[in-house]
């Protein structure tokens, strides 16, 4: 297999807007769409959705938190996913050059496993802090060393642990490829956490959505609805920062490429056209 | 192949015996943090006959973090992992030699680490064969994810602080499973010892897929 070099950083981004801005009319829209939907979303779980019987309003972190967790184990499964194609497109024979990516899909498919992990750490992050005031309202404290809980915290860890070895300086294959195998090494926790509530005698609850053929619901009703209409939203909102995220990963190639010389004849060239 | 993991084997365990860094450093750190733990459990025996297969895990895997660095540390110094790649062995080699080495040495550190459960925390052990397959996988899988990171971290200036960082985390199944399963044959859980053993035998398996996959692009950049 013959890699062919990305065709031009540059050209690319200029397609895409301009050398300094992620947005295009797509992300533009996406984006009105995701905020219109997150003020769809807090009319249903603070005025619509009913409180519960038993946790009362607390109930409706449930709409973040749950949601939430939910976007950071997609994140994390797509992280692993691109990393596996990164793995695939530098592999010994597939004409694999030493220092830098030469192959454009894998330079994509890296960046998708970056942006994906960085949406993971941050809903994880969302996830962990409205559990935490959950349980200060129903537990009556903002930590338990329960199962669920801790190994959420391991698995926040274990990818920020990811971000900090993309982070070091490296060539840009060797620092892929690294990477890559530490994504499809983490991703053995996201099982291991989900079904945490079911292996271990634990304070957190079941599972509130059952999406098994057949499975019990532990929530009906608007609460339900609301649930997967958050889940939706959130789903919409992690897209549109991921793909701003994407293309500033891409503009942080271009500027690393991007020679001095180049940038300032290019400043001064704007300077002279008075813009 | 075979013939050449165990010459990376052997190179390693040579090196070993000569500076004898497990038996005189890493051992006496996982017995000081067993100690270290009476300390701050407040010599407690009723706490720590409780807490035993826990605090034996946690200690082995401090060891791990500092048997994979010091197993990298040795390759890191002139170029070594470029002379064993120009002496013709191929990554998958080096890197499966390198774990099973370390997994030798684990074995070791986690056989002193026992001894000083029975001897610091007076416990009993009440399924011996549950120690011994529990304590082979787990040093295994120790072994195997430690290499991994080794060399995932080998030549990096902050090497040193990365390593526990990203190890730590991604080692805790074992450490959970490992637990569940020393604290049944310590009889101080009723649990179903022999399913966590089970569960430790599948992450390894799942280390020993992931480090096939990964020895080439580990140890080709490294």
């Amino acid at each position: 297999m013959i890699e062919t070099p990305e065709p031009d950083l540059r050209q690319q981004a200029q397609r895409a807007g301009s050398l300094t801005m992620t947005g295009s009319v797509a992300t533009r829209v996406l984006g009105v769409v995701a905020i219109a939907a997150v003020g769809v979303m807090a009319l249903l779980a603070l005025w619509i959705s009913p409180a519960d019987a038993v946790q009362g309003d607390s109930v409706r972190l449930m709409y973040i938190h749950v949601p939430s967790i939910w976007v950071a184990y997609g994140g994390f499964v797509l992280t692993a996913f691109a990393s596996a194609r990164v793995l695939w497109r530098t592999r010994s024979g597939a004409g694999g050059t030493y220092g830098v990516i030469a192959d454009r899909h894998a330079r994509r498919w890296d960046r998708v496993a970056g942006a994906a992990a960085e949406l993971g750490v941050l809903f994880t992050a969302l996830t962990l802090v409205t559990g935490s005031l959950w349980g200060r309202v129903t537990w009556g404290t903002y930590w338990q060393w329960d199962a669920r809980l801790t190994t959420t915290v391991l698995l926040f860890v274990t990818y920020l642990g990811y971000l900090a070895l993309r982070r070091l300086p490296a060539e840009s294959r060797a620092r892929a490829r690294r990477s890559a195998v530490m994504a499809l090494i983490a991703v053995v926790n996201l099982p291991i956490v989900h079904y945490s509530v079911d292996w271990w005698r634990t304070l957190h609850q079941e599972a509130s959505l059952n999406l098994e053929p057949g499975g019990d619901r532990n929530i009906t009703g608007e609460m339900y609805w609301t649930l997967l209409y958050s889940w939706a939203t959130f789903t919409v909102v992690a897209l549109w920062i991921g793909i701003h995220r994407y293309r500033v990963l891409r503009l942080e190639e271009l500027a690393e490429e991007a020679s001095l010389e180049e940038l300032l004849a290019q400043r001064r060239d704007e300077q002279a056209a008075g813009r | 192949m075979w013939r050449e993991i165990w010459l990376v084997c052997r190179k390693d365990l040579i090196i070993e015996w000569r500076a004898r860094v497990t038996l005189i450093q890493i051992v006496p750190t996982v017995l000081l943090v067993l100690v270290v733990f009476a300390f701050a459990l407040d010599a407690n025996p009723s706490l720590l006959g409780a807490g035993a297969g826990g605090l034996f895990w946690v200690a082995v895997l401090f060891g791990a973090v500092l048997g994979a660095k010091r197993s990298f540390d040795i390759e890191a110094e002139g170029g070594n992992l470029d002379g064993l790649r120009l002496g013709g062995l191929v990554p998958a080699a080096i890197l499966w030699g390198k774990a099973a080495a370390l997994a030798l040495q684990m074995v070791l550190v986690g056989v002193f680490a026992a001894a000083g459960l029975l001897v610091l925390y007076s416990v009993t052990v009440h399924d011996w064969l549950l120690i011994v397959v529990a304590g082979l996988c787990g040093m295994a899988a120790f072994a195997i994810c430690g290499t991994l990171y080794g060399a995932m971290t080998v030549g990096l200036r902050s090497a040193d602080t990365l390593l526990p960082l990203l190890l730590i985390p991604v080692a805790a199944p074992v450490l959970l499973a490992g637990t569940r399963a020393f604290d049944v044959a310590l009889g101080t859980s009723a649990d179903q010892g022999w399913s966590w053993t089970a569960l430790l035998a599948v992450v390894l398996v799942t280390y020993i897929a992931v480090g096939w996959a990964a020895a080439g692009p580990l140890l080709e950049d490294a």
